[in-house]
Order: structure tokens, then C-alpha cells, then sequence
């Protein structure tokens, strides 16, 4: 399944995670997702952007438009070189935090979107692939 | 650093957010708000949203802080002009701010706290006409 569109973000700062989720939000309503499903995704982007950079130092997100035909989906792949995450269903569980956070970020931003895929392990970086179908 | 604007109406703090707010920008008004109620004696707090099109976690949990905050400077809080699609999707992502009270508009938060304030106040007297009774 080749992505149609691809754009890179540099995910550094808090300016930048801000910076990404105008990005998804532009991709959302250009693909005319409904305003609950752009709302959601933007919002999944912002925990998920904020993880990349609190807990993984820093890294990059990637916007894709993928086609399944009839359905058109957006993805975004969150990558970083951080310490990774030991236990993915531990990180998933709600109130599970290892930082300072609420513990809803991964949990919550994959009841957000259709699906949604963690390739990591101990000092390996972790990759969050995010996807919602229209 | 840029900063939130915080207004003082009366007894009653207004703050409209209407930028997308990055993490620290949201800690920093949690903080000048928190610094002004114990300046002013402020004894409400009015955040309208209504501009917001995201609220993440990391900002429903400002929110939460800053009502629970006031409370413990004797301020009551209320949230105003949640949009739908922002409501929907906050609960769907876990969050349903327990201990933030909200209302529709600033309107109706303006009301809200008026009544707040007005039933705290005939207490008080109620409770000072009581021991000057037992006094005599």
C-alpha cells in the first residue's frame, strides 16, 4: 500500500509539537475528515508528538495519506532513538506512566485512531505507527 | 515569554486562551493565575475554551491543577465553551476533568459562580447571626 502524500516534521520542542498538529490538522481537513474525526486525530498527534519528545528525546513525525480502496486513510509515524519502551502493553495500559504524565497518551491516542502499531524494545527507539480511516 | 492574559472582573478572573497553546505556555498560566487569586482575593475563575480545537492530556490535566488550586485558595473555578468535537473526543481519550466544574458559556459561568459566591455569603451571615443569638 504506497502512501500518496509524505511529510517529514522535526519534533524538538514543544514549538514543534505544536507545529505538528497544525500539520495533521491542515492533512485532516484536507482529506475532509468530520470535525469529531479531526479532533480526535489532532489530538491523538499532540499525545503522541509529546511522547517522542519527553520520553524519547526527541524525533521525527511523518504524515502519510494511504489508500485502501474505497477508503482513504491518514498516518502519521512517530520515530525516535530514545531508551524504547520495555513492556508495550504495560505502556498501553491507562495510569501507566513512567515520566511525570497522566498515563493516557498511548492508550488513549489508540482508542482515538482505527489502528494503531508500537515497534520498540529496551534502547532500541520506538516507532508508533497511527492510522484513521475515512 | 509569551503569556495568557489574565483579566480581573469584580471578585472574578477571566482568562479567554485563544492560541494553540504549546506545554510550557499552559504551566505558565497555571502558575499566574495561581499567583494573582492569592494577590487579588479573587475569589472566582472563568476559563473560556471556546477558541481551543484541541484539548490533550497534558492540558485537561492544566486545567484540572488550576481548579484544584483555586480551591485551595478559596476560589472556585469554571470552564466555559467546550466545543462538542473537543468534549467527544476528551472522554473518548480517558479524561472527564473530575473536579473542573464547567457550563455552556461565559454567560452561564458568570451565573454559576455569582450564585456560588452569593449562597457562600448568606452562610456566613447565616452562621454570624447564630452566634451573635447564642451570645446574648
Amino acid at each position: 500500500m504506497p502512501a500518496k502524500v509524505s511529510d517529514t516534521y522535526s519534533i524538538r520542542s514543544d514549538a514543534d509539537v505544536v507545529a505538528a498538529r497544525q500539520a495533521v490538522r491542515a492533512r485532516a481537513v484536507e482529506l475532509r475528515f468530520s470535525l469529531v474525526d479531526q479532533t480526535k486525530i489532532v489530538t491523538a498527534a499532540s499525545e503522541l508528538a509529546r511522547n517522542t519528545l519527553v520520553y524519547g528525546g526527541g524525533g521525527s513525525m511523518r504524515i502519510e495519506v494511504v489508500e485502501r480502496p474505497p477508503r482513504t486513510g491518514l498516518r502519521m509515524v512517530f520515530e525516535d532513538s530514545g531508551p524504547g519502551i520495555a513492556d508495550v502493553e504495560q505502556a498501553l495500559r491507562d495510569g501507566y506512566t513512567s515520566g511525570g504524565g497522566l498515563g493516557l497518551g498511548l492508550g488513549g491516542s489508540r482508542r482515538l485512531l482505527d489502528e494503531m502499531e508500537i515497534v520498540s524494545a529496551a534502547g532500541q527507539g520506538t516507532r508508533i505507527t497511527g492510522t484513521k480511516w475515512k | 515569554m509569551e503569556r495568557i492574559p489574565i483579566l480581573k472582573m469584580g471578585r472574578v478572573l477571566l482568562v479567554t486562551i485563544q492560541v494553540d497553546m504549546h506545554d510550557r505556555l499552559a504551566l505558565a498560566l497555571q502558575d499566574d493565575l495561581t499567583t494573582r487569586i492569592a494577590a487579588t482575593g479573587a475569589r472566582g475563575v472563568l476559563i473560556d475554551i471556546s477558541s481551543l480545537d484541541v484539548v490533550d492530556s497534558f492540558i485537561g490535566r492544566v486545567l484540572a491543577n488550576i481548579a484544584a488550586m483555586s480551591r485551595v485558595l478559596d476560589a472556585q473555578t469554571v470552564v466555559v465553551g467546550m466545543q462538542p468535537a473537543v468534549a467527544i473526543t476528551l472522554v473518548e481519550l480517558g479524561l472527564s476533568l473530575p473536579g473542573v466544574r464547567t457550563a455552556l458559556n461565559v454567560e452561564r459561568g458568570m451565573e454559576l459562580l455569582r450564585a456560588a459566591l452569593v449562597e457562600e455569603e448568606e452562610e456566613y451571615d447565616a452562621a454570624g447571626e447564630e452566634d451573635a443569638g447564642e451570645g446574648e
